[in-house]
C-alpha cells in the first residue's frame, strides 16, 4: 500500500511503486482529467502540479512521490484567483478545440503564471511548448496565456 | 450552460431518444456518401411510443438527428454529426436556437445513436449539410409550439411570439414555457413548408459565439472514449502483429499472467493481434512486454518506404485511367512551343490523434454496448452486430467527445478489435492502445506522386495541362461503390479538377497503386491537402517562369472567377504582398476552392539556413459562404494551418522490413509552439452563399503556401513533402 | 532504440596493446589457484567441499552481470542470442546458457562450465572470443563458478538456438585464441593484500573479478587487451565514452563523494553526476543494483585507491543556468527543441521534472569528449532498471528531427550545462547514426 497525497486528500492505492500516477489517477482513482497521450513525456497531455511545479504523470512511478503533493486539475480551486483567470481566458478566447491536450495546457500555464505572473511571448513559449497540441490552438493558448495575466495584475 | 458530455449508459436507443410525452421532432441530413442510400426507411424501434416522430424531408428517409422537447422544459438536440474539436455542437446549437427562439444556454446535446444510414462525421461537410434541415426543424417546431400555445389561449397564432422557449401572447403578455405545451403540440401535424426566417434579423448566427464545449473541457469534465468509466470494466492493451498481414508466432503467456494485475491473455480470431487485460492500464502494459508476443511477419516482410515510392513513380509511365478531360490536351502539348513539366512526390502520414485510439465495450449474450469515438457510428455498429450475431437493436453505440479525429475515426477497425476480445470476457473491457500501437498501427495518408505537364503561351499561360496521379484509391477499401466503373476516386478531383483556376485544355490521368504492407486511408484534407500541394506548387513554378509576380499570375487566371479573386486581392493587400520585407525573409501565396469554401493564404518565412524554417505570419482571407460563427471559422483556420505545417516539414512514415519506423513523439514530430507561426491573421469575407466547409481548409493550403514561400526564400522548388527531405535539395535546385 | 547489436565488450576485440605474461603461467598450465585468500573477506564464502549454494550463485551471476550479454534485445533471459558485431571481425552471438541440454549448457559438466568462464575454454576446447570477459573471470574461484552453474540450473530451460557466429579469417580460426589467451590471457585469482583493510580488498575483487570493470573503461592494447599501464582511465567503448574511473579530480572519480558514488552505483543516478546511460544503465540495471551495501562500499574504497590519471576526455566544467520553465530562450534552433522535446523531463536547469532519474546536472556526458554520451543518448535512447521501473530515455533520431535537429540540441545542451565547445556536431551525429 502506497500513500499519496492527492488534491489535499491522501488516497492508499495498492499497486506497484513502477505505476506511473497517471494511471492511479485514471484507472484506480477515476479521476479522468489528466489524459493521457504519449507515455513518454513528450505531449504534456497528463500533467498535474507536484507541490506546485508541472510535472508528467505519465513517467513518474509513484513510488518515487513520496510526501510529495499532487494536485489535478478537476482538484484545482476554481476560486483560485490564478485557476479562474486561465479558465476563463480559456473560454473567452475559445481556446479549445477537440479539448484533449487542454487539462495538460492549463495546469502548465497555471504553474506558469504562479512562476512568472507577467510572461513575455518568448516565456510562454519556453514553458509551454513541451505541451503538445493537434488542432493547433497554440496561437489562442499563448494570447489566453496573456489575457489572464492581465486579468491578475 | 448544460453539459454536453454524453454519458455512458445502457438506456435503449428508444428510451434515449423519446422521452414520455416529449415533442421529438426528426431531421434527415444527407451525408456526403449517402446520396446513393435510396430506399433507406425508418430504421426498427424508432417509433417513439410517445411523442411523435417527424419527418421534414421528403420521401423515404433516415432520421439521424432529433430535437427533443421534453414537459420539464428541457430542450434536447440529438446529432448524429460528433464534436471532434471542428466546433459543431455549438453551431448545430446556433442553427436550432435561431429558428426555435430560445437561448443556446437551453439546449443540451446528446449524441446520437447510429441511425439507417451512414452516420459520418468528415470531409468537412458538417455545417453544410446541417445548414437547411436544422433551421427547417427549428422551425417546424416552433410552428408547432405555437400552434398549441395559440390553441390553448385560443387565440391566433399570430399574435404570438417566442422567447427562451417561452411563448408569448403578446397582447396579454401570458406566457407558457414550451414544455408546457410539448405533449400537445406532439399532438399536431408537422408543418408540410416552414418559413424560415429572414436572415437580416438573425440574432445568433453570422455573430461569433462562444463554444458550448469550452467550459467542460477546460474544467476537465469533458467526457472522451478514452475516460469512459462502465461499472466492473477491466481495461486492456493491445499489439498487433508489426508487419501487416503477419500472426502471431508465439508468446510467453505465462510470464504476462504473472505481472500483479492481469486478469488474461486473449489472441483474435484471425491471430494477428494480442490482447493483456487487467486491472488498470500499466498492469496490462507490463503484461505485454512480458508475455513478448513473437510473430510471423508474412508476405509484406519485405516492404520499405522505397518500394512504395518506386512503384509510385513507375506508375508516372503505362496504362492510366483518364479521370477528366476537356480538349486535346496532349495534343497541345505535343506542338507547344513551350512546356513545362515537374514530378511532386508526398509522404505516407500518420493521424496521431492526441487521444490514442481507445474503445470500450460489453458483449452480453443479450445485448452489447460500445462506447467510443467515432466519426462514423453506424459501421461501429454494423461491425459489432456482424461479430456478435445480435439484432440490430440489442447493439449500442455511445458517442463520446472525440480527442482529434483528422479522419483516423473513420475508421471502425478498433471497434471491431475491441468487440472481438470483448466477447471473450464476461466483464466491459476498455482497450487503450499505446501511443507506439497508435503510431505504427494507423491506417496512413497515402503516399503519392504527381506528375503535370503545361504548355505555354508567349507570356507563360496555360495553354492546356495535363496532370497524372498515381497513389491509392482510399475509396475503393473504405466505400467501395463510390469507386467510379472505370476506377477512379473522385476524391481525387478535389484541388484538382475543382480548382478556381480554368484551363483552356485539361487532362487527368489517374494511375492506381496500392501500397504493400499498409492500410491507406482518409486524413484531414483529404483530397484537397494531396491536390492542393501539387496543383499550386506548380502554378507557382509557372508564374516564376514566366518572370510574373506569383499574385499577378494567378489573378490572370482567375478572371472568370470573382469569389477567388477577391479572396486573393484581400489577402494580398492584407498581408502587405506589394511591400517591402525586411531583410532574411520571403513571401508565398496559395489560392484554393475545396470543401465548398475559397481561400487565399500568404506565408512570410525566414530561412536562416535552408534547413531552418521559421514561419512568422499567415494571412488567410476565407470566402466560406454565410458564415454561422466567425470566430470558430478563424479557430479552424488557425489550427487546419498549423496542423498542415506540422506535417508539411515534418512528417513522413517510414517502413524497413514492413515495420513503421516512428513510433511516438519521440520520432513522430509535432509542430510546437515555439514554431508555430508568431501570428496567423484571417479574414472573412461578408457573403450570403450556403456556408461550405472549414475544418479542412486551413490544412489543405499549409503545404503548398509554405512551400512557395520557402522557394521564394531560397530560389529552388519544393516538390517533396515534408519539405526538409534532403530530396528537395539533390532533385529540386532548379527554379523551373 | 538501444542498437541490438551493440555490446559493451566489442572493444575487447578491436582495440588495446599490452599483456601481463605474469598471467600466462597459469592458463598454459592449466593450473588455476583456487585462491585460498580470496574470499576471505567476503560475506558470501563458503566452504569449497560443500554443496554450490545457488543463492551465492545468483547473487555473483549479477555481479558477473551475465544477464546482460546472454539476453537478446527482448528476449529470454540468459537464452543467448544477443549479437556482438566486430568490425573487421565479424559477428559472433552470445551463446544459450539455460539448462537446455542441447540448446544451452545442461549437458556441461561442471568442470566444463568452470573452464569456459575461468579459462575462455568451451567442451572440445572450443576457445570462447575475449567478449566473454574471461580473465577477469577468473578472479573467482572454481567454487564461486560452480555457485553460477548451480544458480544457472535453476532457470527455466530455454531450446532457443544460438545463431551460428560469422567470424571473417583468420578471426574464424578459434585456435588463434590461445596466443591472444598467452598475451592477454585469464588471470588468477589474487590474493588479499594485507597491507590494505579488507574492505579494499572485497573492492578490488569486485571491480576487477566479476564486475570486469576494467573491460570498458580501461583503454586496449592492440591485440585487444587491457591497457594496464591506463587501467580504468576510461575508453572508448561500442561509440560511448566508458569514463575515467580513477581519482583524478577533474576527468576521474576524485571529485564524487563517497556518498555519491555509492548511490550511483547502486541506484544509476547521483545528483550532481547524472544518470547512467548506455551500457553502463544495463550494468547498474541488471547487475550493480543487486549487489549488498558493504559491497557497494568496499568498490567504492577500491576505486577511489586508483592512482589519479588525467584524461582530456573526460574533462567538462559546469554551468549553471538559470532555472524555472519561462528560462529558456527562444532566439536559437537548439533551445527551442529543447524546450520542446527535452525539458519536460530535465527542466531549463537541468532538474528533473518528475523524478532525480531525470536531473542532469553535472554529467559528464553534458559536454565531455565532444558531448559523445549526449550524442549517442540522443540517437539511441537509453533505459534503466531500477526499483521504480525501468527509466527511460527516448531517442530522438530516424523521425521528425533531422540530424543537424539534433546537432542543434546537443550543442544547445553543451554552451547551456557546461563550458564546453561543440564542433562538428552535426558530423558527430551522422556518425552516431551510421554506427547505429
Amino acid at each position: 500500500m502506497l500513500s499519496l497525497n492527492i488534491n489535499g486528500q491522501s488516497h492508499q492505492v495498492d499497486v506497484d511503486p513502477d505505476t506511473p500516477l497517471l494511471w492511479v489517477l485514471r484507472d484506480v482513482l477515476g479521476m479522468n482529467a489528466t489524459k493521457f497521450g504519449c507515455g513518454i513525456a513528450q505531449c504534456g497531455a497528463c500533467t498535474v502540479h507536484m507541490d506546485g511545479r508541472a510535472v508528467r504523470a505519465c513517467n513518474l512511478p509513484v513510488g518515487l512521490i513520496g510526501e510529495q503533493h499532487i494536485s489535478t486539475l478537476e482538484g484545482l480551486n476554481p476560486a483560485d484567483p490564478v485557476t479562474k483567470a486561465v479558465q476563463d481566458a480559456w473560454v473567452a478566447l475559445d481556446v479549445v478545440q477537440c479539448g484533449y491536450c487542454q487539462p495538460g495546457q492549463i495546469m502548465a500555464a497555471i504553474a506558469l503564471l504562479r512562476a512568472v505572473p507577467h510572461p513575455t511571448d518568448e516565456q510562454i513559449d519556453s514553458a509551454m511548448s513541451a505541451n503538445l497540441c493537434r488542432c493547433g490552438t497554440y496561437v489562442r493558448i499563448r494570447a489566453a496565456i496573456h489575457h489572464a495575466a492581465g486579468a491578475l495584475a | 450552460m448544460s453539459t454536453p458530455a454524453p454519458r455512458p449508459t445502457l438506456a435503449s436507443r428508444r428510451q434515449m431518444l423519446g422521452a414520455g410525452g416529449a415533442l421529438l421532432l426528426a431531421t434527415f441530413w444527407p451525408t456526403p456518401r449517402q446520396s446513393r442510400a435510396q430506399g433507406a426507411s425508418v430504421p426498427a424501434g424508432m417509433a417513439p411510443e410517445q411523442g411523435l416522430l417527424v419527418e421534414n424531408a421528403q420521401g423515404a428517409f433516415a432520421p439521424n438527428a432529433y430535437i427533443r422537447i421534453a414537459t420539464d422544459n428541457r430542450i434536447t438536440l440529438i446529432l448524429p454529426n460528433v464534436e471532434m474539436g471542428q466546433g459543431i455542437y455549438t453551431s448545430s446549437v446556433m442553427l436550432i436556437a435561431e429558428e426555435l427562439g430560445i437561448d443556446m444556454a437551453q439546449v443540451e446535446i446528446e449524441a446520437a445513436p447510429p441511425g439507417g444510414g451512414a452516420e459520418i462525421t468528415g470531409g468537412s461537410t458538417s455545417v453544410m449539410t446541417e445548414w437547411l434541415p436544422l433551421r427547417q426543424a427549428g422551425a417546424a417546431a416552433r410552428s408547432m409550439l405555437v400552434q398549441a400555445a395559440a390553441t390553448h389561449w385560443q387565440v391566433p397564432v399570430a399574435e404570438c411570439t417566442t422567447r427562451s422557449a417561452t411563448i408569448i401572447h403578446v397582447p396579454t403578455g401570458r406566457s407558457l414555457p414550451f414544455g408546457a405545451v410539448a405533449a400537445q403540440a406532439a399532438t399536431l401535424p408537422v408543418p408540410q413548408k416552414t418559413t424560415l426566417k429572414d436572415p437580416a434579423t438573425y440574432t445568433l448566427l453570422g455573430r461569433p459565439q462562444h463554444r458550448i464545449d469550452s467550459a467542460v473541457k477546460v474544467q476537465g469534465h469533458a467526457i472522451f472514449g478514452m475516460d469512459v468509466q462502465v461499472p466492473g470494466q477491466k481495461i486492456g492493451t493491445v499489439a498487433a502483429c508489426p508487419v501487416v498481414g503477419g500472426t502471431l508466432a508465439g508468446m510467453n503467456k505465462a510470464a504476462a499472467l504473472a505481472i500483479r494485475g492481469v486478469q488474461a491473455v486473449l489472441v483474435n480470431t484471425t491471430n494477428t493481434t494480442v490482447c493483456v487485460v487487467a486491472d488498470h492500464y500499466w498492469a496490462a502494459r507490463k503484461g505485454l512486454r512480458a508475455l513478448k508476443p513473437q510473430w510471423h511477419d508474412g508476405p509484406n516482410a519485405h516492404v520499405t518506404t522505397q518500394t512504395i515510392y518506386d512503384q509510385l513513380h513507375d506508375g508516372l509511365n503505362g496504362p492510366a485511367i483518364v479521370a477528366n478531360t476537356k480538349g486535346d490536351a496532349p495534343a497541345v502539348i505535343a506542338h507547344a512551343a513551350a512546356t513545362h513539366t515537374a514530378t511532386y512526390q508526398q509522404p505516407l502520414l500518420a493521424h496521431a490523434t492526441m487521444e490514442p485510439i481507445n474503445c470500450t465495450a460489453h458483449v452480453r449474450p443479450d445485448g452489447c454496448d460500445i462506447w467510443t469515438g467515432t466519426q462514423i457510428a453506424d459501421r461501429a455498429r454494423d461491425t459489432a452486430i456482424e461479430l456478435t450475431g445480435l439484432p440490430k437493436d440489442k447493439v449500442h453505440v455511445h458517442c463520446q467527445y472525440i480527442g482529434g479525429g483528422f479522419g483516423r475515426r473513420l475508421e471502425h477497425e478498433y471497434v471491431t478489435q475491441c468487440v472481438e476480445f470483448a466477447r471473450q470476457v464476461p466483464y466491459p473491457l476498455k482497450i487503450i492502445w499505446s501511443r507506439e500501437e497508435d503510431l505504427t498501427h494507423d491506417r496512413y495518408r497515402p503516399a503519392y506522386v504527381d506528375q503535370m505537364t503545361a504548355a505555354l503561351d508567349s507570356k507563360g499561360f496555360i495553354t492546356a495541362l495535363t496532370h497524372r496521379i498515381v497513389g491509392p484509391a482510399v475509396v475503393a477499401r473504405w466505400d467501395p461503390p463510390e469507386l467510379t466503373k472505370d476506377g477512379y476516386d473522385e476524391d481525387l478531383s478535389v484541388a484538382t479538377v475543382i480548382t478556381p483556376y480554368t484551363y483552356p485544355a485539361y487532362r487527368l490521368e489517374f494511375a492506381r497503386r496500392e501500397a504493400p504492407g499498409v492500410v491507406t486511408a482518409w486524413w484531414r484534407g483529404v483530397g484537397g491537402t494531396r491536390g492542393l500541394f501539387v496543383v499550386e506548387g506548380f502554378i507557382d513554378e509557372l508564374a516564376h517562369r514566366a518572370g510574373a509576380d506569383p499574385v499577378a499570375y494567378r489573378r490572370a487566371m482567375l478572371a472568370q472567377n470573382p469569389r477567388a479573386l477577391a479572396v486573393l486581392d484581400k489577402a494580398a493587400q492584407a498581408a502587405g504582398w506589394n511591400t517591402p520585407l525586411p531583410p532574411g525573409r520571403a513571401r508565398g501565396v496559395a489560392v484554393q476552392f475545396a470543401f465548398g469554401s475559397y481561400m487565399a493564404s500568404i506565408a512570410e518565412v525566414e530561412m536562416p539556413e535552408p534547413d531552418n524554417v521559421i514561419i512568422h505570419r499567415v494571412t488567410a482571407v476565407v470566402d466560406c459562404g454565410r458564415v454561422l460563427n466567425p470566430d470558430q471559422v478563424i479557430s479552424q483556420i488557425e489550427g487546419g494551418l498549423i496542423f498542415g505545417f506540422s506535417a508539411a516539414l515534418y512528417n513522413e512514415i517510414t517502413l524497413e522490413g514492413g515495420r513503421v519506423q516512428q513510433s511516438n513523439f519521440n520520432t513522430w514530430r509535432v509542430m510546437r509552439m515555439n514554431e508555430a507561426p508568431c501570428k496567423i491573421d484571417v479574414l472573412l469575407m461578408p457573403s450570403t452563399e450556403d456556408p461550405g466547409g472549414i475544418g479542412e481548409v486551413g490544412t489543405a493550403a499549409a503545404a503548398p503556401v509554405l512551400a512557395n514561400a520557402m522557394a521564394a526564400a531560397q530560389g529552388r522548388r519544393y516538390r517533396t513533402l515534408p519539405l526538409l527531405s534532403p530530396r528537395n535539395g539533390a532533385d529540386h535546385k532548379e527554379q523551373g | 532504440m538501444r542498437n541490438p547489436m551493440s555490446f559493451p565488450f566489442i572493444s575487447t576485440c578491436v582495440q588495446g596493446t599490452r599483456v601481463k605474461f605474469s598471467r600466462v603461467g597459469g592458463v598454459l598450465s592449466g593450473v588455476v589457484l583456487g585462491g585460498a585468500a580470496l574470499l576471505a573477506t567476503t560475506a558470501h564464502a563458503h566452504a569449497a567441499a560443500s554443496a554450490p549454494s545457488v543463492e551465492n550463485g545468483r547473487y555473483l551471476a549479477r555481479a558477473a552481470d551475465c544477464e546482460v550479454c546472454h539476453t537478446a534485445e527482448g528476449g529470454t533471459p540468459y537464452a543467448g542470442g544477443r549479437a556482438f558485431s566486430l568490425p573487421g571481425v565479424g559477428v559472433m552471438y552470445a551463446p544459450n546458457i539455460t539448462p537446455d541440454k542441447t540448446a544451452g549448457i545442461g549437458a556441461w559438466t561442471d568442470q566444463q562450465f568452470v573452464d569456459a568462464v575461468r579459462k575462455g575454454i568451451s567442451p572440445h576446447w572450443k576457445h570462447l572470443y575475449p567478449a566473454m570477459p574471461y580473465p577477469a573471470y577468473a578472479r573467482m574461484s572454481d567454487a564461486e563458478v560452480r555457485d553460477i552453474r548451480a544458480y544457472l540450473a535453476t532457470l527455466p530451460p530455454s531450446a532457443q538456438k544460438t545463431p551460428e557466429n560469422s567470424v571473417k579469417f583468420p578471426f574464424s580460426i578459434r585456435g588463434l585464441m590461445v596466443f591472444w589467451n598467452m598475451l592477454n590471457g585469464p588471470a588468477a585469482s589474487y590474493a588479499d593484500d594485507p597491507d590494505k583493510p579488507a574492505e579494499w580488498n572485497r573492492g578490488r575483487y569486485l571491480v576487477e573479478g566479476p564486475g570486469h570493470c576494467a573491460d570498458c573503461h580501461s583503454p586496449r592494447t592492440r591485440t585487444f587487451g587491457l591497457d594496464n599501464s591506463r587501467a580504468l582511465g576510461g575508453n572508448v567503448v561500442n561509440g560511448w565514452r566508458a569514463y575515467n574511473l580513477t581519482s583524478d579530480k577533474q576527468s576521474g572519480l576524485g571529485a564524487w563523494s563517497d556518498e555519491a558514488l555509492a548511490q550511483y552505483l547502486s541506484t544509476g543516478h547521483a545528483d550532481g553526476h547524472g544518470t547512467a546511460a548506455g551500457d553502463m544503465a544495463d550494468v547498474i540495471g541488471h547487475s550493480l543494483r543487486y549487489l549488498s551495501a558493504p559491497d557497494i562500499h568496499a568498490m567504492v574504497v577500491y576505486l577511489r585507491s586508483i592512482a589519479p590519471l588525467h584524461t582530456a576526455e573526460d574533462t567538462v566544467d559546469a554551468r549553471t543556468p538559470a532555472a524555472g520553465d519561462a528560462s529558456l530562450p527562444q532566439s536559437t534552433r537548439g533551445a527551442r527543441l529543447y524546450a520542446s522535446a527535452c525539458a519536460g523531463c530535465h527542466m531549463p536547469d537541468g532538474t528533473g521534472r518528475q523524478s532525480s532519474f531525470g536531473t542532469i546536472t553535472g554529467a559528464r556526458s553534458l559536454g565531455a569528449d565532444n558531448g559523445r554520451n549526449l550524442v549517442q543518448l540522443l540517437v539511441q535512447g537509453s533505459g534503466m532498471q531500477t526499483t521504480t521501473g525501468v527509466q527511460i530515455m527516448p531517442h530522438f533520431a530516424g523521425g521528425g528531427l533531422s540530424e543537424r535537429d539534433l546537432a542543434d540540441i546537443a550543442s544547445f545542451v553543451m554552451t547551456h550545462f557546461t563550458t564546453a565547445t561543440p564542433h562538428n556536431m552535426e558530423q558527430a551525429v551522422h556518425d552516431a547514426r551510421q554506427a547505429e
